[in-house]
């Protein structure tokens, strides 16, 4: 069971509380009647479907009802963060890759992980937590 | 290969049992072959033994990073049927049926194909309106399909809550009586068994992690026991099918999720047949071995830890005893979770892309188990030809440019 911070309501809540709703920062054409059928494909239908950190939506569908933002590792599960649609994520594959441990993860303490979440770059990043 | 019968089997027990070969070699990775699977799950391993078999290309290898049969193949919940909804997927479907039940023979395998028949429950006027439409497509298809209504039903399942008093009241189902279940570890098995026998190097521990691709042309593929070069290579990794495209430099659209089952304690012969319903969303049967085997929905979120999430067991248990009160206080031995990989429209990708000489076979998502030899045969046919199967052409990555989707979402009654 994941427990959730939700950005808006400033709580952790149980997973069953949220949807999960698909990769986020998606930006939907600004002319959809411009794009060629490949853009428009690519845009509606094709995903990065990463093993490791995933930028994810979420709505607070039973509370709030605001969709947000979540990352999280898709092995380990383990929520890295979450925040409000409109912000960029602070932890990303690239700066974990890179041993950059200035990440201002914005997560309440308790973990919101359930089963198995480790690794040492995850760790790192704990470390550094606000 | 030692074929097996049952003269065999007696002449085995004179030697007690202590002289059977094993069933495949352990080869070592050659440096060169005709065509490299990556992926020794059951549809994999199908297409290398199809390749073999109908193609006559032997120069092959089944390149596998754990063991074989070790993921989704032996983590569903075995369940086989054809009765989906349009012209394309019910061609492909009924055409890997039309495999199954020849399969145990064809392989000397008994892959114990049961065709106990598979019912799809309706609980709402519009389920009994899918239904319907199925049905008739399904017939317009030459598929055995039947209506059936709650009285039919209570007769093949006593033990179901087929009451008027129930929750969600069982209005009437579908039912292909070809349908049923086999077993899935012996599928992966009899095909590996049949594919090393015709020269099949099926190479486990063997990890891919790059491929070698030269002005967009592939050649061969890294892995964790050195270079193997082939000039065509076919990619059957199910959940794992988006992080070898990353590798290859393109995108699919997937999204991997974890699918779990359950199997519950052995009990005495209960239920013989297959039972499904879409709306309280749970199936369930029984296995040989007398556990009763229960599946129903993805976790929503994409994940690739091959386990599932406690809030879904509860979904799926909560549907299974609403339909089997008499199921209330069977206790569950165990859970696992296998990654399935769903495509927008729950139908597969059998496809040429844009590395020549690159094949996928995935987007299988929750119902690739029953697809096995179908999905194999055609599989090896678009592998031996360079050109896409009849009945894989309608699956080309292009549809989700071009728009022609093949639909199936929910519209095949299946538990998704």
């Amino acid at each position: 069971m994941f427990h959730i911070y939700c950005p808006y309501c400033e709580e952790l809540r149980e997973e069953e509380e949220f949807h999960p709703k698909g990769e986020a920062h998606i930006v939907r054409p600004k002319d959809p009647e411009a794009c060629t059928d490949e853009e428009w494909g690519d845009y509606l239908f094709f995903r990065d479907n990463p093993r490791g950190i995933h930028h994810e939506l979420w709505v607070h569908a039973v509370g709030c009802r605001k969709f947000f933002n979540v990352t999280r590792n898709t092995v380990t599960y383990e929520i890295l963060e979450t925040y409000k649609i409109g912000e960029r994520p602070t932890v990303t594959a690239e700066h974990l890759a890179g041993g950059d441990k200035q990440g201002n993860v914005q997560v309440a303490s308790g973990g919101q992980q359930t089963v198995g979440a480790s690794g040492a770059a995850v760790a790192s990043v704990k470390g550094e937590r606000a | 290969m030692q074929r097996y019968s049952g003269f065999g089997l007696a002449k085995h027990a004179l030697s007690h049992h202590e002289n059977w070969e094993r069933q495949w070699r352990n080869p070592t990775p050659k440096k060169q072959y005709d065509v490299i699977i990556v992926g020794g799950g059951g549809h994999g391993l199908a297409t290398a033994y199809y390749l073999a078999k109908e193609h006559g290309i032997k120069n092959v290898a089944v390149l596998e990073k754990g063991w074989l049969g070790g993921g989704n193949t032996a983590r569903n919940t075995t369940i086989v049927r054809s009765n989906y909804l349009w012209d394309e997927a019910a061609a492909l479907y009924e055409h890997a049926m039309k495999l199954w039940e020849g399969l145990s023979q064809d392989l000397n395998y008994n892959v114990m194909f049961s065709q106990r028949g598979v019912m799809n429950l309706g609980h709402t006027l519009q389920d009994m309106r899918d239904i319907q439409r199925r049905v008739n497509a399904n017939r317009l298809n030459g598929i055995d399909s039947e209506v059936l209504t709650p009285e039919q039903i209570q007769e093949i399942v006593p033990i179901m809550d087929c009451s008027k008093n129930a929750r969600y009241p069982i209005m009437g189902a579908s039912w292909q009586p070809r349908a049923g279940v086999a077993r899935h570890d012996a599928v992966a098995w009899g095909y590996a068994r049949a594919a090393d026998a015709l020269g099949v190097d099926l190479l486990q521990n063997t990890e891919v992690t790059g491929f070698k691709i030269r002005d967009g042309r592939i050649y061969g593929v890294h892995t964790n026991r050195g270079d193997i070069e082939a000039k065509t290579v076919g990619c059957v990794a199910a959940g794992n099918s988006g992080v070898l495209a990353k590798m290859a430099g393109f995108r699919l659209p997937l999204e991997s999720h974890p699918l779990q089952a359950l199997v519950s304690e052995p009990l005495k012969p209960i239920l013989d047949t297959v039972v499904m319903s879409n709306h309280v969303h749970g199936y369930i049967s029984q296995s040989d071995k007398g556990d009763l085997v229960i599946g129903a929905g993805i976790d929503g979120y994409n994940g690739y830890g091959q386990r599932g999430s406690y809030p879904t067991v509860e979904h799926t248990l909560q549907a299974i005893v609403e339909m089997f009160p008499i199921f209330s206080r069977v206790r569950m031995n165990r859970q696992w979770g296998g990654i399935v990989d769903t495509c927008p429209d729950a139908c597969p990708i059998l496809s040429a892309t844009p590395v020549k000489g690159l094949f996928f076979n995935c987007g299988w998502g929750t119902g690739g188990f029953k697809a096995t030899p179908g999905s194999g045969h055609v599989f090896a046919w678009t592998l031996a030809k360079n050109q896409a199967h009849p009945l894989a052409a309608p699956f080309s990555i292009d549809r989700f440019h071009t728009g022609a989707l093949v639909d199936e979402h929910g519209a095949a009654g299946v538990a998704h």
